[in-house]
């Protein structure tokens, strides 16, 4: 993975590999906090932005600590609590300084624990040898990708409240007939750049 | 007729309130293997594994876990499974752990764990713990394993590796042999394959409420 510019890494993870609609990560909250437009942005920011960070801190702790001391075998649990602290301490950063931010991201933060969006990017860049500035333009990339999928499912789920759907299908089931749509969408993207 | 505790536990997990087509919990983590059927057993498997033994250590130690700091520790005992799975694969079949790749890993994150643990293991004895984790991995594996089924089927006529759907065609006289369904192998198939599932289910609840209420 050597050559592959982190231009190219960014957009393909956004269209290409879009980390929910090819990859399935993120799912659960995907489906149960895309009913309303705003909440869906709000937790799209959050998760773009732990994503981001998480890309980077566990390149560092990867590459830097575990590698060389031959412990790759512990990376899920190191991996797991560098998530769930960086989580806390970004919630009590923004917490301090900005409270505008923290009444619209805030709430959405410990969500962002178990979003699998967030293991799963940190797993990826490992096995795929990525460096680091291709680690972070990945993260951010895959959190854009994952931010415009549940705005875009949002905004359809808000209209089709007011259709006519089959009681059997309602909630989670039509929704994921719409991302299986969303997904076949995100298909028309393949040809353009391929990772992987 | 009263059910006795541990038979309840097995019509909950199994059907009533599966976690895959009820609850949807977790789909996360196993959805992405499910176009091929030995990839989804091993999975399934793995996380059979991980949630019984998971809940049975939560459920041990419920008393001692203090309140405040139980996610970080549930989610470390989660890991830790998850980890003993990881290196069991790699070592005995490492084709099938290579093609797993990340999702290995992502049995961790997976909400229906989590969800058990809460919800039944930190307030239920060991041994009734480890049975719901059980039937809860078994109840969420036999839905993906049926979606793989008709994924593998369709997507590459085959089952298991092996080809089935291009001598059936051909013995029905179809000379093309059979046409693969790329579509069922790609991200939509599954999304489509789950819904289509969820659909039958719980038109199959409305029928039997329908029944109850007559």
């Amino acid at each position: 993975m050597e050559g592959l510019s982190p231009w190219v890494l960014f957009f393909a993870a956004i269209f290409t590999g879009n980390i929910l609609l090819t990859y399935f990560l993120g799912m659960c909250s995907f489906l149960s906090v895309s009913k309303q437009l705003k909440t869906a942005f709000g937790l799209g920011l959050a998760v773009t932005f732990v994503l981001t960070i998480t890309a980077a801190l566990n390149w560092l702790v990867y590459w830097y600590l575990l590698d060389p001391l031959g412990l790759e075998y512990l990376r899920y649990i190191v991996f797991i609590v560098v998530i769930a602290a960086s989580v806390q301490l970004l919630e009590m950063f923004i917490e301090r300084y900005s409270e505008s931010l923290y009444i619209n991201l805030g709430i959405f933060l410990p969500l962002i624990t178990v979003n699998c969006a967030i293991l799963g990017v940190s797993l990826f860049m490992v096995i795929r040898k990525y460096t680091f500035i291709q680690s972070v333009a990945f993260g951010v990339g895959s959190g854009i990708g994952w931010l415009i999928a549940i705005v875009a499912m949002a905004g359809i789920r808000e209209r089709i409240n007011e259709k006519k759907i089959p009681a059997a299908l309602q909630g989670p089931g039509i929704a994921l007939i719409i991302s299986g749509i969303m997904a076949m969408a995100f298909i028309g993207f393949s040809g353009m750049v391929q990772i992987q | 007729m009263a059910d006795s505790k541990a038979v309840q536990i097995i019509k909950e997990d199994l059907w009533r309130s599966n976690p895959v087509t009820v609850q949807i919990l977790g789909i996360c983590s196993t959805l992405a293997v499910t176009n091929i059927f030995l990839n989804t057993l091993i999975m399934g498997l793995g996380l059979t594994f991980v949630t019984a033994f998971s809940a049975l250590t939560i459920s041990v130690l419920r008393k001692v876990i203090p309140q405040r700091v139980r996610m970080m520790v549930q989610t470390l005992v989660i890991s830790s499974f998850v980890v003993i799975v990881d290196i069991s694969l790699k070592a005995y079949v490492p084709d099938i752990s290579k093609s797993l790749g990340p999702y290995v890993g992502l049995i961790i994150t997976n909400c229906i764990i989590m969800g058990r643990m809460e919800a039944f293991a930190s307030s239920n004895t060991p041994g009734l713990s480890f049975w719901d984790g059980l039937m809860s991995g078994i109840g969420y594996s036999w839905i993906l394993l049926v979606i793989a089924f008709v994924r593998e089927l369709l997507g590459f006529g085959t089952m298991l590796g092996v080809q089935i759907m291009d001598p059936l065609m051909h013995s029905i006289g179809v000379s093309t042999g059979w046409v693969q369904w790329s579509f069922m192998i790609m991200a939509p198939g599954g999304f489509f394959m789950l819904a289509t599932f969820i659909w039958i289910s719980n038109h199959l609840f409305a029928i039997r409420a329908a029944n109850k209420g007559a």
